[in-house]
């Protein structure tokens, strides 16, 4: 090699050589090691949660797809092009097929409108049906279908046929065996008292029907089920060339009733994952910044011997990659295994069996790692370059002015892509930020008000507060921005244990456990008496009814209402269907009006519609629309006054369309109650049914069942990642504090020496931190409790009612954290002789 | 008042156990004064430091106005330190987050003194620097924060004051006026002086001299 290259090369490399010495000996001790521990718990942080949120939320689309009966599945007013079962078999997807429509069963001289559902083999590729011998009798899950020739029934099919298993019924133009009463159908959805009872069949026996001709209504299903890669590269391709009339639905959109519980619980594994990062994110910054300060004089020195700007950025750059690459391992390692033990701790209590993990969380939590190195260090270290010489001599210039403002416009982007990753909604991710950057704000003006307050305290307090206060005034840039890394972690901490709480309750709140499982439809005015006297004879209170009267929607402001407006099937199917009408002085308990009014309590009764909001956007129907309902023959003509959000979740009896009370008196209305019976009281229904023959009952336990299994999972899961983050943020705001203690324990030496007491030299270290912590619970628990009160109105969908206590224990708590890690830290100095610590450093 | 039987001081280093002190005997006299003297790194500051209960020997005792300091814990010492022992570090070691007169006061406060201030202020004044007393020790040059550091040290009025290097970093004028001060403290008070020193100015008043060669006292 010739000598010229070698010294080049040799120039070349020396930024990088003097990168890695300094990264090696700065590992050993001060900010570096802080900072990569910062960052090793944030990698872990993320990828623990990542890992668990991953495995959780794979379990939670299992429970999802169950009731979709599919992974993913595309409905179609017309028959389905067969190249997409064979395309999807190319993609090694499992398919089924259902056909479903609506027709009159006969048995003897009795008729029954009924949903029939035929049926492939395969069917249901998620999930299980059950099956009984008799109605609400024991039920076992099966994997068969009905074979060709016979059908299974819902038990109140049974009933109002006066049917048995083993007896024969007409379906248009053939005959078939009943062989099983069908007690659970996993993808029955959420529409339970607009639909009809069910028939099941084998798809093979539709043709001998003669029901189902070119023009009929029905309903075409592909149901695909397969890997979620696989799942999601065909979704993509059918979406670009779905038809008219052709829908797709997938696990995000599988019942109401779990819809809203499973999108609440990943955006908070969502919300909480985010959480770790900004606040690993800060403590990179913290110690970052305090590294920049403390290489400000060697920097000055490499400059006066000669060293370019450049050179410098190279030296820094060098030492973030490589700190970052290694932190990002340690911490996948870290996070791989908190996930194994935290499995294991939870192993009797989590969901069964939770799938195998994926390995994208280490590719997720490795790019975190890099990227908040990058966006959070990178900026104070590269400040370095801009230092001068001349600061090698003059002193006043040595204090390092690091950017408190530094671009972070890095650290916003890394979030925004990460809650993009994570799948959190935009509203979500950004007021989490938008109060992150609120709160940031709010701290740092108040922690300067305290930094002015406090240097006129100092004369009138003990030493040990005055040394307290005066490192607190000290250097104001300082301790603004512990204070707000303080209060930046806290605030997150405190957001996640808000909502955390009220997540919980609403969820427990929701599935109690005398949440009705059976309802009764059908009810006749003259037989409300009775059915409550006769539930009353077994013991049950008796339960409130509700009046219903069923009306077709004729009109929308003048048009009529056709099936053949719409290409949505659901709006087809609703267009079509009678509703069922109910009336109420008082918005129905879970009903929040979200557009319009409620009506007030009048005197003459005018009618006025308040429908669910969902209705009205898939018919296209808005607040101050004139709709004209067809009742018994009698058209009701009024305005849309109001537009109703339904908790759909919450297993009540619910309706699509309400009226004020007295507009349908004239009409018979009939009665619907929901009740709750423990299954040792099932038989109550066989009497009530022989009792009342109109009577019709609707079993809601094993859907309830699933329901309440699947929340309960999410519950697990919102209560495992929480505690993990909790820890987790607890581990990165101790690094934070610490960030500042190798400065503190020299002090601590040098008061030692000059025969400062233990207890001296422990008050004023925590008088320090406790101030610190003070304002920085302070003000995040007033930035916490506006967040999370956001949060969860607009985002969870959730009344939030704060604890007071939380928020003291948040204040109390952010002081007494902050102090016992100071104390830590000193801890070892106090013991000591004081000229081994100061020599140390 | 100090004394120092067979002590030895060794640390570990990379190349085996490093002795840096051995076989040291020494008695010092309340209101004597006492110059160490010797080349870099024979152990000065190290023997201070042992003296003052800053540190503690591997081998041998120190007794300090009759306390062995190796029998007595840590707070212990730091206790005897308030009471009896004023001390310059070679290095300063004020406090940076102080301001000059505050670190002054910092032992006057800690050993529960009714009127820190006024007594930190005229001490400031004796070393000439009561106009930058509201100054944080960064902002003074080298020679200005080793006068804060002595006035630290004078300012309890302590039974032995041990130095390193009081005029290390002082001209002439100034390191002769501290000198004075030392010496007047000893005079007026009694005060036991332990200086290390290569300055002339401050050795050849003291009563004694010791020499320290590699770690031995060769006086
Ligand atoms: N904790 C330690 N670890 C390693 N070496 C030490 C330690 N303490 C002292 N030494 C070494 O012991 C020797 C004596 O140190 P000391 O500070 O006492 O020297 P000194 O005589 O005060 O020198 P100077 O005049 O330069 O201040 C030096 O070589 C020093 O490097
Ligand atoms: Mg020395």
């Amino acid at each position: 090699m010739p000598k010229s290259f070698r010294s080049h090369l040799r120039i070349t490399l020396g930024p990088y050589r003097l990168g890695l010495r300094l990264l090696r000996r700065e590992l050993v001790a001060g900010e570096l090691r802080v900072m990569a521990a910062a960052l090793v718990i944030a990698v872990g942080a993320l990828t623990a949660v990542g890992f668990s949120t991953d495995r959780v939320a794979q379990a939670m689309r299992l429970g999802a797809a169950e009731l979709l009966a599919a992974d993913l599945l595309l409905a179609s007013s017309n028959p389905i092009d067969p190249q997409w079962t064979r395309q999807a078999h190319r993609h090694g997807l499992a398919t089924a097929h259902t056909l479903s429509f609506r027709s009159m069963l006969a048995h003897g001289d009795r008729f029954q409108l009924a949903e029939v559902k035929a049926v492939s083999e395969g069917y249901p590729l998620r999930g299980r049906l059950e099956v009984a011998k008799t109605p609400f009798g024991a039920a076992h899950p099966t994997r068969a279908i009905p074979s060709p020739g016979t059908v299974w029934l819902e038990g109140r099919l049974l009933s109002a046929l006066g049917l048995r298993v083993g007896q024969t019924v007409h379906l248009g133009a053939a005959q078939f065996t009943v062989t099983e009463v069908l007690a659970l159908e996993p993808d029955r959805g959420g529409e339970l008292f607009h639909i009809a009872p069910r028939v099941l069949m084998h798809i093979a026996d539709v043709a001998p029907t003669q029901l189902v001709q070119p023009a009929s209504r029905v309903t075409h299903r592909l149901l695909l089920a397969g890997e979620a890669a696989a799942i999601a590269g065909f979704r993509k391709q059918l979406a670009t060339a779905l038809q008219p009339g052709e829908r797709l639905q997938g696990t995000d959109q599988a019942s109401p009733q779990l819809r809203s519980a499973l999108s609440r619980a990943s955006q908070y594994l969502g919300l909480a994952s985010i959480t770790s990062v900004l606040i690993a994110g800060v403590a990179v910054a913290l110690a970052a910044r305090r590294y920049a300060t403390r290489h400000a004089d060697s920097v000055a020195l490499l400059r006066s011997l000669g060293a370019s700007s450049r050179w410098v950025a190279q030296v820094f750059a060098l030492q973030v990659l490589v700190l970052g690459l290694l932190a990002g391992l340690a911490g996948c390692a870290l996070g791989r295994a908190g996930e194994a033990i935290l499995s294991n701790l939870f192993a009797g209590l989590v969901i069964g069996d939770l799938p195998p993990p994926s390995w994208k969380p280490i590719g997720i939590g490795l790019a975190a790692g890099m990227g908040t190195l990058l966006s959070f260090a990178l900026p104070p270290l590269l400040k370095l370059r801009t230092i001068s010489p001349v600061q090698v001599l003059n002193r006043n210039v040595g204090y390092f002015p690091a950017p408190m403002r530094a671009s972070y416009a890095g650290a916003i982007l890394l979030l925004a892509a990460l809650g993009y990753q994570l799948g959190l909604e935009p509203r979500l991710a950004s007021s989490v930020l938008a109060g992150a950057v609120a709160t940031l704000i709010l701290l740092a003006i108040s922690a300067r008000l305290l930094v002015k307050g406090l240097t006129g305290l100092r004369s009138r307090v003990g030493v040990a507060w005055r040394f307290g206060l005066a490192n607190v005034a000290r250097r104001p840039q300082e301790s603004v921005l512990q204070i707000v890394a303080l209060g930046i972690g806290m605030l997150v901490l405190l957001v996640l244990t808000f909502i955390r709480t009220d997540l919980l309750s609403s969820w427990q709140a929701q599935f109690p456990p005398e949440a009705p499982n059976f309802f009764l439809l059908d009810v006749q005015p003259h037989q409300v008496g009775a059915v409550q006297r006769h539930l009353a004879q077994y013991g049950l209170s008796p339960p409130a009814l509700y009046p219903m009267v069923r009306g077709r929607l004729r009109q929308i402001n003048g048009q009529p209402v056709a099936a053949t407006h719409y290409s949505d099937p659901r709006a087809r199917r609703l267009a079509t269907r009678d509703f069922n009408l109910s009336w109420s002085e008082q918005l129905p308990a879970g009903n929040q009006v979200v557009q319009g009014q409620w009506w007030a309590a009048s005197e003459r009764p005018v009618p006025a519609f308040s429908v669910e909001q969902g209705l009205a956007e898939t018919l296209a129907m808005r607040v101050g629309d004139k709709l004209i309902f067809d009742v018994a023959g009698q058209p009701i003509e009024g305005r849309v006054e109001s537009l109703r959000s339904v908790a759909w979740d919450s297993f009540q009896a619910n309706f699509f369309v309400m009226l004020p009370p007295g507009v349908l008196d004239s009409f018979p209305a009939t009665y619907l109650t929901s009740l709750h019976l423990p299954a040792s009281q099932r038989q109550v229904l066989g009497g009530l049914v022989q009792a009342f023959p109109g009577i019709t009952v609707l079993d809601v336990d094993a859907l309830l069942e699933k329901a309440r299994s699947i929340v309960e999972q999410a519950i697990r899961a919102v209560q495992y990642v929480f505690l993990f983050t909790l820890v987790a943020g607890l581990g990165v705001l101790y690094a934070a504090v610490q960030a500042t203690l190798d400065e503190r324990k020299v002090e601590a030496a040098i008061l030692r020496a000059l025969g400062a007491s233990r207890n001296r030299v422990m008050l004023g270290v925590l008088s320090e931190f406790v101030i610190l912590g003070l304002l920085a619970g302070l003000v995040a628990t007033l930035g916490a409790t506006v967040l999370s009160k956001w949060l969860a109105s607009a985002v969870f969908d959730l009344d939030l009612h704060l604890d007071p206590w939380l928020g003291i224990l948040g204040i109390l708590g952010g002081a007494a954290s902050a102090g016992l890690a100071g104390l830590v830290g000193t801890r070892s100095v106090l013991a000591m002789p004081p000229n081994a610590s100061l020599r140390a450093t | 008042m100090v004394e120092a039987r067979g002590v030895e001081k060794r640390v570990p280093s990379p190349e085996g156990d490093l002795t840096i002190l051995s076989a040291v005997e020494l008695a010092i006299f309340a209101g004597e004064t006492v110059a160490v003297i010797g080349a870099s790194g024979s152990g000065k500051s190290t023997l201070l430091g042992l003296l003052a209960g800053l540190d503690l020997p591997t081998k041998g005792i120190v007794r300090l106005d009759g306390h062995d300091l190796t029998a007595i814990d840590e707070d212990g010492r730091a206790a005897l330190r308030g009471q009896l022992v004023g001390f310059v570090f070679q290095s300063f070691q004020l406090l940076p987050s102080l301001t000059a007169i505050e670190n002054v006061m910092l032992p006057l406060e800690l050993a529960g003194n009714a009127q820190p201030k006024r007594r930190a202020e005229a001490i400031l004044e004796r070393v000439g620097l009561q106009h930058r007393r509201r100054h944080y020790p960064r902002q003074l040059s080298g020679g200005e924060q080793q006068r804060v550091a002595i006035a630290r040290a004078f300012a309890t009025q302590p039974k032995v004051l041990f130095a390193d290097e009081p005029t290390g970093n002082l001209d002439q004028q100034t390191g002769g006026a501290i000198a004075e001060l030392l010496f007047e403290l000893n005079r007026e008070r009694g005060t036991t002086l332990v200086l290390v020193t290569h300055d002339p100015c401050l050795a050849d008043p003291c009563n004694r001299v010791v020499r320290l060669d590699n770690g031995r006292l060769t006086s």
